[in-house]
């Protein structure tokens, strides 16, 4: 009796440990990315004591280390949201189309060719990316369209697209997978076709898990920066055509950052810009996480 | 008694001589981040001859090495310009020497498309090109193609120079392409037809085409004496004339036969 409430006691105990050390593990990432932001937002901030917030995010002008310099990185936000939507515009329709037809089109056989190779699409190095797009498809750009240069918006958009295309592809896949056997049955036992089906059925009750991916792809596409360095131009101008030079954030950041000295008005700038960058993706997983808890599907009698 | 104090001898002597050579063996190096490749090449090559000497590198840029060899908080400060009349005061107030040694030349070449028709190019051109002013290869005689201007990322030496060389305190317009290294500016010109950029000397190949700049024709020679327009020397300055390990190393830096070598290496000119 006494034995066995020990062993019972101990038991408890174990369970008690494990837990926490899952708390432990848990936290660690939590903690990592607190870090992260704080020391973002300490080494950022100071700018604020030299340049006034909305000269910083509405200023026309970049030029760090001229005297007097001017920090103004409008043009580098306006680079970075326009890559992204263009960018989206060429991946969402082709991730989720993609994902569609491998899930409810395609035959087995096509299906398991098709699918790793558009993975292996994700697991191609960005600066591989960046190196086609600056050697291959910059000339050939230029060529065709007979345009100053071909590293410019719309090659980065481009090849930003291949990089979401993987993400958005497979998550979406995902759950367009995990609809239930039941919906699309019944939909065609009542007479639908199966375009009808896929149309009324499946994309509503996988629009959560698709929008979710596109959201993610999105935040890739505006985070990357090897590619926007090498694609983009990185002129620091407000874009008037597809097919102009621009400077995104994340490029800014990436050239500027070894040369700049350290605890200047130039490094604390980039660091203001990382925070904006930081905001940027903060809104699209917050946006990614709400869609996916307000339309989340619970079980087959939701829809 | 007489035994005791010769022990105590020893042992302050040893003190005093461990002392002297841990102090000894370390050089700091900070400052411009131009001169950097050279002095990170240069140290390197340093270190592998003299393993007992440790050399500790840093950038920061030519003000902050001024800085540090004004407060005495580096054995040699890198500057990619010479040393201003006010930091001579600061240095003087606090009995520090500034003595400066030409360690290389910086060269910039404009480099255009192999393609492009134009052979040379003189200072105000440039400046009209960089500035955004003129926009056709037809204004400087070329055909009738827009001009592409590559720039280089602000914070680079090589930037330094030609904001300092040919802008002449003008700004580089916002719509000049930026990039990160020569070796980008390089494969972007030999890409584009339409496009102009600069590059250090030692960067030039086969895919770019290197333009005479007033008729001069950017090479050793010409930086060396002085004609070519966009170049200047670089500095390590040191405070007081140097000794010891300090003076071992510019030495080295110096030797034509050692230092000058990685200096070539680098892309800049070397002294001789």
């Amino acid at each position: 009796m006494e034995k066995g409430d020990r062993r019972g006691k101990s038991r408890r105990a174990r369970e008690r440990i494990i837990r926490f050390l899952f708390l432990g593990i848990a936290l660690a990432s939590i903690t990592t990315l607190f870090l992260i932001a704080l020391f973002l937002f300490t080494e950022g901030l100071p700018l604020f004591g030299h340049v006034s917030v909305t000269d910083f995010v509405f200023g026309k002008f970049w030029y760090p280390t001229s005297d007097p310099a001017d920090f103004g990185i409008f043009p580098l936000i306006i680079a970075s949201v326009a890559v992204t939507v263009v960018s989206s515009v060429i991946s969402i329709p082709l991730g989720v189309l993609t994902a569609l037809y491998l899930a409810e089109g395609a035959s087995a056989k096509v299906r398991e060719l098709v699918k790793p190779v558009v993975e292996l699409l994700a697991a191609l190095p960005s600066v591989v990316i960046g190196f086609f797009g600056m050697v291959i498809v910059a000339p050939v750009l230029q060529e065709i369209l007979d345009i100053p240069t071909g590293l410019n918006l719309f090659n980065a958009s481009l090849m930003l697209a291949f990089m979401s295309i993987p993400t958005i592809c497979s998550m979406s896949e995902d759950a367009i997978f995990g609809v239930p056997r039941e919906l699309k049955e019944a939909s065609l036992a009542l007479g639908a076709t199966h375009w009808e089906t896929i149309a009324r059925v499946i994309l509503p009750a996988s629009i959560s898990g698709i929008s979710t991916a596109v959201i993610l792809g999105m935040s890739r596409a505006m985070g990357e920066t090897m590619v926007v360095l090498m694609v983009a131009g990185g002129a620091a101008m407000i874009p008037t055509s597809l097919f102009d030079p621009v400077r995104p954030m994340p490029a800014s950041i990436a050239a500027e950052m070894a040369e700049a000295p350290f605890r200047s008005e130039h490094y604390y700038a980039l660091f203001a810009i990382a925070i904006v960058l930081f905001l940027f993706t903060l809104a699209f997983n917050v946006a990614a996480e709400r869609i996916s808890n307000r339309y989340r599907q619970v079980g087959a009698a939701t829809l | 008694m007489l035994k005791k104090s010769v022990v105590l001898f020893g042992v302050i002597a040893a003190m005093v001589l461990a002392g002297t050579m841990a102090w000894a063996g370390k050089i700091v190096i900070k400052g411009s981040t131009t001169v950097l490749p050279i002095a990170q090449k240069t140290a390197e090559a340093y270190m592998k001859q003299n393993p007992d000497v440790k050399i500790s590198l840093s950038g920061g840029g030519s003000g902050n090495g001024m800085k540090a060899l004004i407060d005495g908080s580096t054995d040699i400060a890198d500057s990619s310009r010479f040393i201003k009349g006010k930091e001579v005061k600061l240095a003087v107030e606090k009995s520090i020497y500034p003595v400066p040694f030409a360690v290389a030349y910086d060269c910039i070449v404009p480099v255009v498309h192999p393609g492009n028709p134009i052979v040379n190019i003189t200072m105000a051109q440039l400046k009209d090109i960089y500035m955004g002013k003129v926009k056709n290869w037809k204004e400087m005689g070329g055909p009738d193609r827009p001009v592409v201007v590559i720039s280089r990322d602000t914070s680079s030496g090589t930037y330094e120079v030609w904001e300092a060389k040919v802008m002449n305190k003008e700004r580089v317009y916002p719509g000049a392409l930026l990039q990160a290294s020569n070796g980008a500016v390089s494969q972007a010109v030999a890409k584009n037809k339409n496009a102009i950029g600069y590059i250090g000397i030692g960067y030039v190949n086969a895919d770019v085409k290197a333009l005479m700049v007033n008729r001069i024709v950017g090479s050793k020679d010409t930086t060396l004496n002085g004609t070519y327009p966009i170049s200047r020397p670089l500095f390590m300055f040191t405070p007081g004339w140097p000794e010891g390990d300090v003076l071992n190393f510019i030495n080295f830096v110096l030797n034509p036969e050692k230092g000058q070598k990685y200096v070539e290496e680098a892309g800049f000119v070397p002294l001789y």
